[in-house]
């Protein structure tokens, strides 16, 4: 290892270090994906085994056995943002992927081989932990990698809660939790600490009720922030939920949000119009959707992908967290029928006061796109607002044009000030 | 053989005979999409158990509720329901399957009146003690949604006449593609095609009746298959609707000796033990019987179940029959692939959108791969 690696690893440690132990408080979101990232990448070093885990899947446990979570739909998500997505996801085409498949998932299954995108590929795994709460896809991209890696498997089966949450769905998710805990302490070849698993749990619902309290400053007018920064900050619910940093992370956020609340300070300059935004970002357009939206003075107020990460607090207790998991992690927004759907759309578009719905119909994403337009038309007869059908996907910018996306949002935001006035 | 028109004539026109069976017999009629359907539970009901395939054809109707990359299955089922073509139903049942399925079933409930429906949210872990319970207790509560939806009690006797029947109807038709498997110029691909494919819509006692003499007339060599040397073809994924491809192969110089389909040998493998609690019987058959890639039963047991079979019926090659916009079979191919190329087993991927190629270029691809074999 050159001078230079064992600096810069020296370096990394130690920041990784105080970033656990939550010494800084005012770190920037940049910074701690940074030593997270660096952490993962050198766990061998510091003797810590390395868990990839769905973004849906209960991270608890892990974070209480000292496993580092690594998580390839963020790491997805930073490929899109990169623009390297169209290149990974062909890289996945030769190998034999259908390019009907979820780009999240070709990007990762081909990167994996090349360590490419733009952190040089995630650490190697010691095991997967594969929550089907939110899509069929993780069970193959996870069985894929299982093979690729040859390391043992955990699947949480979370069944489907197409009308209900039923007894016996109770029992099963419950007893693959007990399950889940013998899991990891096999791999880890030690016990749990179980009152640092309560003490993960409350930080895992602290953080999710300050992600929520964060959202929720989007109901003023005008907003504080648009659902672009949700994206942006969602991040840390998603791969550190139940650590002090993360708390702190968005308490500091929230603090910003209430001193615009209170100062009148809106995220789009003359904000007249408040649109709701369903399904995954378009990760390679971001900034470019931004402006579009502002340029027609409309905030994007909230939408139904971040908000997942804290929609099943009502599940959770905080003094029975393992308990209570099984719920929580079932009723997830992706795991619920169409018309509960719905319904949480609407609740959102009264409680953010929203004057549009704008649906990203993602050709990768089949649980969250098909049924879109079902949602559409009960959002349209029960709500009577527009209702837009943006068709893309949030990794592969192959299938994304620009031009049909302009026209479709100018014509869009027309029949809205129309409305409006 | 005169006893196969039927059984083609069943296949060609399912909804005749499925509006037939209505008017002139008065039964109750359930339909369903996948082979995980628990259709003994249905039968022990008294309950005509009927697999639908989705229409073939223009879709106009299900572009309303589902995008174009939805795949042409889900498209053409809900089509065919919106178009009223199913009104023969009494209800629906939806087992827990890929993505696309669970927003069929949403989609279906709150757009369609066919009286009864059901969920049978069905683990999709088939390797440990607690998803086998919850199995159970799926397929329980099933039974009891049936008992209510039709006001009729299903006893424990009922159910085990039911799993006989059905282990009979499972005995010949795996004996249908043996006999076939061993000689196959006994009998055309198509016709086997025909009569599997048959035997999912048909009344099941008039099929159980009738399949002895199905399987004598085979054996007497009454069905008539064309003598030219035959390749033998395994055939892999999930729904064949395309009687064609049975043809075209033979045509080519193949034959269709087995497969792993769910419209096919998936759908009658795993004969049940009756001797226990009925209801753990079935989900027993469910957790062991070989898998569909919507369910985890290992990490390689597609493959390992894929070259064994090649072994077994001792095939020449494999055909994977992909349906475009299905993620379980086209995340499973490249690695099933794999398996072929490390064991050199030779195979190809013929993708298919709604409709075949024209046969002319159909007919080409076969023979190319014809002749590497
Ligand atoms: S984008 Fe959709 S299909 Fe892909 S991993 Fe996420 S939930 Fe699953
Ligand atoms: S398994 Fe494949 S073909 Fe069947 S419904 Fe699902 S996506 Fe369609």
């Amino acid at each position: 290892m050159s001078r230079f690696m064992k600096d810069l690893l020296i370096y990394c440690l130690a920041k990784a270090k105080k970033a656990k132990l939550g010494l800084s408080k005012n770190k920037g979101m940049r910074d701690i994906m940074t030593v997270y990232y660096m952490e993962a990448k050198t766990a061998r070093l510091s003797r810590r085994k390395v868990a990839w885990i769905t973004s849906g899947g209960p991270v608890e446990p892990l974070i209480a056995m000292d496993i580092i979570p690594v998580y390839p739909e963020n790491h997805g998500a930073m490929i899109g943002a990169s623009k390297m997505g169209a290149e990974l996801c062909e890289k996945a085409e030769e190998m034999g992927y259908s390019r009907d498949l979820c780009s999240y998932a070709r990007s990762d299954i081909s990167c994996a081989t090349v360590n490419g995108g733009p952190i040089g590929g995630l650490p190697r795994p010691d095991m997967l932990v594969c929550c089907n709460n939110i899509c069929g896809t993780v069970l193959k991209w996870y069985e894929i990698q299982a093979r690729y890696f040859n390391v043992p498997l955990f699947i949480l089966d979370t069944p489907f809660c197409h009308t209900e949450y039923a007894e016996e769905m109770k029992r099963y998710v419950k007893r693959q939790i007990e399950e889940y805990l013998v899991f990891l302490e096999d791999v880890c070849g030690r016990k749990l600490n179980h009152a640092t698993m309560e003490k993960v749990g409350r930080l895992s619902v602290e953080g999710q009720q300050l992600w929520q309290a964060v959202l929720d400053t989007a109901a003023n007018r005008p907003s504080p922030m648009t659902a672009f920064d949700a994206f942006f900050h969602l991040a840390l619910i998603v791969t550190l939920r139940g650590t002090q940093i993360t708390v702190d992370y968005y308490r500091n956020l929230l603090k910003t949000l209430n001193d615009k609340v209170e100062k009148g300070i809106g995220a789009v300059p003359n904000e007249r119009y408040r649109l709701l935004w369903d399904n995954l970002p378009i990760w390679y357009r971001l900034r470019w959707l931004s402006k579009k939206f502002a340029e027609h003075d409309a905030c994007l107020v909230a939408d139904t992908y971040t908000t997942a990460w804290c929609g099943t607090l009502k599940y959770m207790d905080e003094n029975k967290f393992l308990d209570s998991m099984a719920e929580a992690y079932t009723r997830i927004y992706l795991n619920i029928g169409i018309d509960e759907m719905a319904k949480t759309v609407m609740d959102m578009i009264d409680k953010y006061h929203v004057d549009g719905f704008v649906m990203h119909s993602n050709r990768s994403c089949k649980p969250y796109s098909l049924g879109q337009y079902d949602i559409r038309r009960i959002v349209q007869e029960e709500k009577g607002i527009p209702c837009l059908v943006i068709e893309a996907d949030m990794t592969d910018e192959r299938n994304f044009s620009e031009s049909q996306v302009a026209t479709r949002i100018n014509a869009f935001m027309e029949m809205i000030k129309e409305r409006k006035g | 053989m005169k006893l196969l028109d039927e059984f083609h004539g069943i296949r060609d026109d399912p909804y005749t005979y499925g509006k037939k069976l209505k008017a002139e017999r008065n039964r109750k009629i359930i339909g369903y999409f996948c082979s995980y359907t628990p259709e003994e539970i249905i039968y022990a009901a008294g309950i005509h158990p009927m697999r639908l395939f989705g229409a073939q054809g223009e879709i106009t109707l299900a572009d309303t509720h589902f995008q174009a990359y939805c795949c042409s299955l889900v498209r053409g089922a809900l089509e065919g329901a919106l178009k009223g073509k199913l009104n023969f139903l009494d209800g629906t049942v939806f087992p827990h399957t890929c993505d696309s399925i669970q927003r069929l079933s949403d989609v279906w409930r709150l757009n369609t009146s066919f009286g009864f429906f059901a969920d049978v949210v069905l683990p999709v872990k088939l390797n440990s003690e607690s998803a086998r319970r919850y199995m159970t207790d799926v397929l329980s509560k099933f039974r009891n949604n049936l008992e209510k939806g039709f006001g009729r009690r299903i006893e424990d006797q009922h159910l085990r006449k039911a799993i006989d029947t059905y282990n009979h109807i499972r005995t010949y038709l795996e004996q249908i593609y043996s006999l076939h498997s061993e000689n196959p110029h006994i009998i055309s691909g198509s016709d086997v095609y025909a009569i599997v494919r048959a035997s999912m819509i048909m009344d099941r006692d008039d099929l159980l009746d009738k399949l002895p003499a199905v399987v004598e007339g085979i054996k007497r060599g009454d069905t008539d298959a064309d003598n030219g040397t035959k390749k033998r073809i395994l055939l892999v994924g999930g729904i064949c609707n395309h009687p064609d491809v049975y043809r075209i192969l033979e045509k080519s110089g193949g034959s269709v000796i087995w497969d792993d389909l769910c419209t096919g040998s998936r759908y009658f493998s795993g004969i049940i033990d009756n001797s226990g609690d009925p209801v753990e019987s079935l989900a027993n058959r469910y957790m062991e019987r070989p898998v569909c890639p919507a369910k985890h039963l290992s990490v390689k047991s597609r493959g390992e179940h894929l070259v064994n079979l090649v072994k077994e019926k001792e095939a020449d090659g494999v055909i994977f029959l992909l349906l475009k916009f299905c993620d379980p079979h086209a995340f499973d191919y490249p690695h099933m692939k794999e398996y072929c190329n490390r064991q050199g087993i030779p195979c190809m991927v013929l993708e298919i959108e709604d409709r075949l190629p024209t046969e002319g270029q159909l007919l080409t691809r076969f023979e190319t791969f014809m002749h590497m074999l």
